[in-house]
């Protein structure tokens, strides 16, 4: 009865996104009132539709229900409860309500939080997100519904895939959808500027925290990925430039360009036309991310053409998604007009200049990821396009984004001068030269990656103190009283460095050796010795593990015993390495268990990994600076004073 | 500065960025596209020498074995039709199994050894490498054709 009652929720959901998606638009445009006035009751009542079908999906995996199909493929009963819930996105039919369940979200949060935008606007902008809603619930019904029956019913289930059994799964899905479907709300509100063909500073205003909210979700999403890879793959890698990897770090690449767009219009009124044109663009490129995965376009051409349902359904909303949009730019962009003008050396051109960049790279990310997928399907071969390519293109393009990071923030709005910034840059080009030089010294080892990496990253910090110093001194209030947009840039751009300090390091000094060991043998890398006492089987609840035992030790000190293991779920015939870490400051020690090589000895493989945990502390402080600049006081004082104009010079 | 000269710069700072970006990717394409190869293509002299690649197939039944280092395995990947064997020193990839799919990168030695510097792992125990299922279907194609001939 309940996967019936989610089947109907999900009909009734997408009756009501056709309403709020059609009624409210034609209101605003005919300046309707009552029209205008369902965008935001139907987008409640869309959202609380969508979550009873959620809730039904999951109670039908809390139960064991395996009368239904998606659940008999994806559950077991031998599961953990918290892997019972987190199976409810462990598949494809999932995944899409998990997205569904997200946009469904974000549109009820925009209802909310938008009292003191006009009403018209609202019902724009809800309108556009109640049309992306209805063809995501379409596809969901019309190829992918969750709730299937299975008869008989399955006495029990396949299993999640073992994998995808980890604390990392249950954050990392939610976290990226949030990301994406993101983006969906600066869409609507790109679109909406088009309809009205109003776009000015306080529109910016409007969506500038939206846009930074689903930029910290997506970057939060795709550092717990990272994360989880390191962890959960056995390989000790953090990214491996995968199809599917791309997929989530284009949109978050173009959201980046958006995110520094949205603060030229806010501040100066400018990049009007690029900023919606990014806008779109960061939306389309999460529908493309969403066809990529969900698709089956990348495990195979062919498989994609033998059950072309799916993949065609999304295709063709990509083409009516981007078609669309660029249609009505085309239109409309004449009207919404480029905005202010600015000097060649100022702000803006250094923000322009991070904005060409960034895309360029987005695109030759999408280039290196859908070639092979082209000549596949031409019939042209078989091919692939591995890491070597992409490091060759994205590393240049980013070493003058990188390099720009440091005289952006100091230099002036519409018209500035580099002697003067560079004449103020003098220390952090210090701190630079002095890292570079010192930091492979240390190591022993000259590499000329570690030092351009650790130059950028130190003339980045070094920028942002110039800047914080220099505030400290004009500003009579506080440092603490400076705005919190000011300082989530400072953040953010300091995480960038000390993200840049982890790859450049774990690049130029990681150890890797793939050893046979037997019990008492020594292996040592990056200055630590690894003593193998030997592996003991045990039993896990839905698990047969082998567990070795490895004693870590520096110049003769036992520091910690350390457990990688071997794991057959009983579910499958398939084995699960589980590598033990020693996590540090400045390093990781990374240790997994190959096979039995005979019956003393195994393959072990043991990692020294300098600083790699900068790498997603980094991305961790870039997801701060982005929460700091949304917590400002300058979007939540519009509220309370909604009605009075308080709109001042906002602090830049 | 007039606003025509500015323009132009940005317009021209522009089409530089985007040229630079283009040498990069063409570049790039010409030394780091991986070609794929079928046994059959293999044995048929096909592959390039000295140049790295990608080989798919099946591994065969019984044809894994661990040379005395205890690291170095060697492997028969076979489509069917044709077999080529395949070096590698290392730590295989959970999901590797005799009688299963595999895709290998690596280069030809000198003496028609296929030396993989990476065994490609994927995430699912049922899942068959595209690369491999095609080799395996090319192969099976190709002797129907010879059969109905």
């Amino acid at each position: 009865m309940i996967p019936e009652l989610g089947s109907f929720a999900l009909i009734l959901a997408l009756l009501v996104a056709l309403v709020q998606g059609t009624l409210p638009l034609a209101g605003a445009a005919r300046g309707s009132r009552p029209w205008i006035g369902l965008a935001r009751p139907a987008a409640r009542a869309q959202f609380l539709l969508v979550a009873v079908a959620f809730g039904c999906l999951t109670w039908a995996f809390v139960n064991n229900d395996f009368s239904v199909v998606y659940v008999a493929e994806h559950s077991n009963a031998q599961l953990p409860l918290m892997y019972r819930v987190a199976a409810v996105w462990g598949g494809h039919e999932g995944s899409l309500l998990l997205w569904m369940l997200m946009l469904a979200t974000w549109t009820v949060a925009v209802s909310i939080l938008s009292r003191h935008l006009p009403d018209a606007m609202v019902a724009r902008v809800l309108g556009v997100l109640g049309l992306v809603s209805a063809g995501f619930l379409l596809f969901i019904l019309l190829t992918s519904s969750p709730f299937e029956r299975l008869l008989p019913a399955a006495d029990e289930g396949r299993d999640l895939n073992p994998l995808l059994q980890d604390p990392g799964l249950a954050f990392h899905p939610p976290m990226l959808y949030m990301g994406y479907v993101g983006f969906s709300v600066a869409y609507a509100f790109a679109i909406a500027a088009l309809l009205s063909g109003k776009l000015d500073a306080a529109w910016a205003r409007w969506s500038r925290p939206w846009t930074t909210a689903a930029w910290v979700f997506l970057t939060l999403g795709i550092a717990i990925g990272s994360w989880w890879a390191y962890n959960e793959l056995g390989w000790g890698g953090w990214w491996f430039w995968d199809p599917v990897e791309n997929a989530s770090f284009m949109p978050w690449l173009v959201g980046t360009a958006l995110v520094h767009s949205l603060a030229v219009t806010e501040k100066r009124g400018g990049f009007k036309n690029w900023t919606v044109m990014l806008a779109i663009i960061a939306f389309s490129l999460s529908l493309l991310g969403t066809f990529l995965v969900r698709s089956g376009v990348l495990s195979s051409v062919h498989a994609f053409a033998t059950d072309p349902r799916r993949g065609i359904f999304i295709l063709l909303f990509l083409a009516v998604v981007i078609g669309g949009s660029l249609f009505l730019f085309a239109l409309r962009a004449p009207k919404v007009g480029l905005g202010g003008a600015f000097g060649l050396v100022s702000r803006e051109s250094l923000l322009l200049v991070n904005n060409v960049l960034l895309v360029v790279a987005a695109a030759s990310v999408m280039l290196g990821t859908l070639y092979p997928l082209f000549v596949d399907a031409l019939g042209l071969g078989k091919l692939s396009v591995g890491p070597p390519y992409f490091h060759a293109v994205f590393v240049p393009l980013m070493v003058p984004v990188l390099l720009l990071m440091a005289p952006g923030p100091l230099m002036r709005w519409k018209h500035g001068s580099f002697a003067e910034v560079l004449r103020r840059l003098a220390p952090a080009l210090l701190a630079a030269l002095v890292f570079a030089i010192a930091v492979p010294f240390a190591y022993g080892r000259w590499s000329l990656l570690v030092a351009l990496g650790l130059a950028l990253a130190a003339w980045i910090v070094g920028a942002s103190v110039v800047g914080i110093l220099a505030r400290m001194r004009s500003s009579q209030l506080g440092l603490l009283a400076q705005p919190r947009s000011w300082w989530g840039m400072h953040v953010a751009h300091i995480g960038i460095a000390v993200f840049v300090v982890g790859v450049s390091l774990v690049k130029g000094y990681e150890t890797e050796k793939d050893v046979r060991m037997e019990p008492n043998d020594t292996v040592s890398v990056g200055g630590y010795a690894f003593r193998f006492i030997g592996v003991r089987p045990e039993m896990g609840p839905n698990y047969r593990a082998m567990i070795g035992e490895l004693e870590l030790s520096k110049d003769g000190k036992v520091l910690q015993i350390l457990h990688p293991e071997k794991r057959s779920y009983f579910s499958s015939s398939m084995p699960m390495t589980e590598a033990a870490i020693d996590y540090g400051l400045l390093r990781d020690l990374y240790v997994s268990l190959g096979e039995p090589i005979d019956e003393r000895a195994w393959s072990v493989r043991v990692y020294y990994k300098p600083f790699v945990g900068w790498i997603w502390g980094g991305c961790l402080m870039m997801a701060l600076g982005g929460v700091l600049a949304i917590s400002d006081r300058r979007y939540r004082l519009r509220k309370a004073a909604a009605g009075k104009v308080a709109i001042q010079g906002a602090p830049a | 500065m007039k606003p025509r000269h500015k323009r132009f710069a940005l317009v021209g700072g522009g089409l530089a960025v985007l040229g630079i970006a283009a040498a990069l990717v063409l570049n790039a394409f010409q030394s780091n596209l991986v070609f794929f190869f079928t046994p059959t293509q293999i044995a048929a002299g096909e592959a390039p020498k000295g140049k790295a690649f990608r080989i798919g197939g099946l591994v065969k039944e019984g044809s894994l074995k661990r040379q005395s280092d205890g690291l170095t395995l060697q492997f028969i990947v076979t489509d069917t039709a044709k077999e080529f064997p395949v070096a590698y020193t290392g730590i295989l990839p959970d999901l590797f199994r005799e009688g299963k799919g595999v895709v290998a990168q690596g280069k030809l030695d000198d003496n028609g050894l296929f030396v993989a510097s990476e065994v490609l792992a994927k995430h699912d125990e049922n899942y068959m490498p595209p690369e491999a299922q095609h080799a395996v279907d090319e192969a099976q194609k190709a002797q129907k054709t010879v059969v109905a001939n």
